[in-house]
């Protein structure tokens, strides 16, 4: 099938998540992405293995995010190595980069330097917390930007100890949002020939992600947001709205009538709390009811009674249960990548184009594996 | 500021928080969105928060997420209505919806539909499981795919029970990865439909950790003590201070022994202990940092380069220089002076900040306006 954005080169210097995960998806959209590496080290990725899980000498981390690019290594401190480089941004459509500021100003790869070689580009910038102010020398890490943000006073119930997402939350926010800034980009480049530098930052990309109940604070005389003392999943939403457990697991219960829910599970005893404000102020006691009545059976039952009353609700499932769900199965989600004799399963691109998967089969490049092709093709 | 995305038309029929989302991301890029609701009972964004978090007469997630927008008020079921819905449609560069599946085919405005009166059209689908297979007609709610997804068990700590994120994070990425499927059509400028599934967002979202499953088949493990990652070792958590919580991301842990006079972390030199016994490590520093205040500790590790911060809540968050220079809150008005703060755009362009003042519509607000002009 043609992807949208064949015909388009992205240059990629980003190291990481941020930055290689808006590349991943440009990738899978149809787009060339050639990772920039040092030789011999490459993307510090590479080096970064969670759970000390590699595959031909790479962090399967790196395999995850880096599967649809090439590779071309250069040394940026060589004044030759950055004259190539400068031949292929000649010919690129996109730079994506995520160094400390100043570092692309000493290598004289800044925006200002590479519109000089070509006009039209694209030029995106991640960073931890912007380019002025106190913060812009402080490491853009994910947990540290999740913690000044707020954003761990909104998980966990409201006696426990401020609780991170336990993923890198801020690095895939801040990633689709400099994807999103690139491809408007290219939008008015396509349209008009403009060029275009695009910023985004780890810190402003997770506040957008909390936009709507920050939103809330800032019009309510800075009220903070409360996380419920029981089955917290929102803190700006009512009871029922929460994870309960049940005499074999557990069940999440949705928003919806509660004199409905009352209903369907044989309850009595809510019913001053049925209109809506009422389900938000006494959310803490109607839980507690609600928790007291889940327990005493199993979660299958519950789900019966609840989804024949068309109940929004749930069953509660770790990867193994997801994975052997036909629901699971038909999305066809998982695609299969094979470099130097090993494979990595791993998830494919989440958007779908005229009714099609966008699966690719190429894997993460080894360092420098591109060089001698583009050599070639772009006359270096 | 000239945006990018300046002529670009949105027809969009989305409601709640998925597909509105993403159609504010496209109008603080430049593009006009026409925001079809219910005639009568509006998008149940509206009002279906409790009445304290209000701004003006609707929900603040509702201001929030549909300022800059204009307000079309149509009864689907009516013919006229449906014509003149129809006439804009034949003229908008992208149409957006999030109802179930079948919804549009049985309204006649299914992608086929809309293809045959503009040839152009980028036409982009929100659902919450995909349109096949037996979850194909469950409700697309956040929480629900949060719990079905595998994604309750990364956050908090294993005796936590299952954990949801406190945020309606399955929405907020399926509309981040809407608005990138339809910025690439607009780049093919072909016709195309994009579909994306609140289901498929999410494990996309969980590419690391399911990524890892897939090769080992381990059940995920979130640790019991100060738990932030289930991937990651000690030092990787908050800990609780005199005062308040700091966040400790990276470090040696004989060095953080060393520069915190804590005599039990010199012992783990071999680093491959930092995961396996991450537990035991940071049980170790949770104690050791609870007597002192957060500043005490920060004025340590900050100078000596170890990944730390201070936890903060919004208001500290809106009271520090850090957030100050950002200049990420704007103040949005509706015609009769009613206004409200919000957020901007996080998006930079050539070092300009996305801003747009037009706050949210009361509903049906552009209804008359809309008839003059596409009626003509």
């Amino acid at each position: 099938m043609k992807r949208p954005l064949e015909g388009i080169t992205v240059l990629e210097f980003s190291q990481y998540l941020a930055g290689p995960y808006a590349g991943l998806r440009l990738a899978d959209l149809g787009a060339r992405v050639i990772k920039i590496e040092r030789p011999g080290s490459g993307d510090a990725c590479r080096q970064l293995a969670t759970k000390n899980m590699w595959a031909d000498g790479d962090s399967v981390l790196f395999h995850t995010i880096n599967r649809n690019k090439e590779s071309f290594a250069a040394n940026l401190k060589d004044p030759d190595d950055v004259a190539t480089v400068k031949k292929l941004i000649a010919q690129a459509d996109v730079i994506t980069h995520n160094f400390r500021p100043g570092i692309m100003e000493r290598l004289g790869l800044d925006y200002t330097s590479v519109k000089a070689i070509n006009p039209e580009i694209v030029y995106g910038e991640v960073s931890g917390y912007g380019e002025i102010g106190p913060w812009k020398k402080k490491p853009g890490q994910d947990l540290l930007a999740q913690s000044v943000s707020g954003l761990t006073w909104l998980t966990g119930n409201a006696e426990q100890a401020p609780t991170p997402f336990g993923i890198a939350v801020a690095d895939m926010i801040c990633g689709t949002h400099l994807a999103q800034g690139l491809l408007a980009a290219l939008v008015q480049k396509k349209r008009k020939g403009i060029g275009s530098k695009v910023n985004v930052s780890l810190l402003e990309s997770i506040i957008d992600f909390q936009f709507e109940g920050f939103t809330a604070f800032l019009n309510n005389g800075n009220q903070l947001p409360e996380r419920s003392g029981f089955a917290n999943a929102h803190a700006y939403l009512g009871a029922p709205y929460g994870i309960y457990v049940t005499q074999d697991g557990h069940i999440a219960i949705s928003m919806g009538d509660l004199k409905l829910l009352s209903e369907s599970i044989h309850l009595a005893g809510l019913e001053a709390f049925y209109p809506t404000d009422k389900q938000f102020e006494k959310r803490d006691e109607i839980k507690a009811k609600l928790a007291s009545h889940f327990v005493k059976n199993t979660t299958a039952y519950w789900l019966e009674k609840l989804e024949s009353n068309k109940y929004w609700c749930s069953a509660v499932l770790n990867y193994d249960e997801l994975t052997q769900e036909d629901a699971y199965k038909v999305l066809e989600m998982e695609q299969t990548v094979t470099r130097g004799g090993t494979s990595v399963t791993t998830t494919r691109c989440p958007i779908r184009i005229n009714g099609e998967k966008l699966i690719s089969t190429i894997p993460a490049p080894k360092i420098g594996n591109a060089n001698e092709a583009l050599t070639k093709e772009f006359g270096l | 500021m000239n945006k990018p995305l300046k002529d670009i038309t949105i027809l969009d029929f989305t409601q709640f928080l998925s597909g509105p989302s993403a159609t504010l991301r496209l109008h603080d890029l430049g593009a006009r969105v026409i925001k079809v609701e219910h005639h009568e009972k509006g998008d149940i964004c509206r009002s279906i928060y409790a009445s304290t978090f209000n701004i003006g007469d609707h929900s603040a997630f509702f201001q929030a997420i549909n300022r800059g927008k204009e307000s079309l008020t149509a009864n689907l079921k009516n013919a006229d209505d449906l014509a003149f819905i129809k006439k804009i449609a034949a003229q908008a560069d992208i149409v957006v919806h999030n109802f179930r599946p079948d919804v549009m085919e049985r309204l006649g405005l299914s992608f086929n539909d809309i293809s045959e009166i503009n040839n152009h059209v980028i036409y982009g689908e929100i659902s919450g499981y995909g349109n096949e297979g037996p979850w194909a007609n469950k409700p697309g709610q956040d929480l629900l795919l949060q719990a079905l997804s595998g994604l309750t068990a990364l956050s908090g700590s294993d005796n936590d029970g299952p954990t949801p994120m406190g945020l309606a994070i399955a929405d907020y990425l399926a509309g981040s990865q809407l608005v990138q499927g339809l910025l690439a059509a607009l780049i093919s400028g072909e016709k195309t439909l994009v579909q994306v599934s609140m289901l498929e967002a999410i494990l996309d979202f969980q590419f690391e950790p399911l990524t890892l499953y897939y090769q080992d088949g381990e059940a995920i493990s979130r640790g019991q003590q100060n738990a932030a990652h289930p991937l990651v070792g000690a030092p990787y958590g908050l800990y609780k201070t005199a005062n308040g919580y700091i966040a400790l991301a990276m470090g040696a842990i004989p060095k953080l022994g060393e520069l915190l006079t804590c005599e039990p972390l010199l012992t783990y030199t071999d680093s491959s202990r930092w995961f396996a016994e991450r537990d035991n490590i940071k049980a170790i520093l949770a104690d050791h940092l609870l007597p002192k205040t957060s500043e005490y500790w920060l004025n340590i590790l900050e100078p000596a380069d170890i990944w730390c911060a201070n936890v903060m809540n919004w208001q500290q968050l809106i009271e520090h220089d850090g957030f100050k220079v950002l200049n990420m809150l704007q103040e949005v008005k509706q015609p009769d002076g009613f206004s409200y703060q919000t957020t901007r755009c996080p998006i930079k362009l050539n070092d300009e900040c996305l801003t747009s003042e037009i706050a949210a519509p009361a509903l049906g607000q552009h209804t008359e306006s809309l008839k003059a002009e596409f009626n003509k």
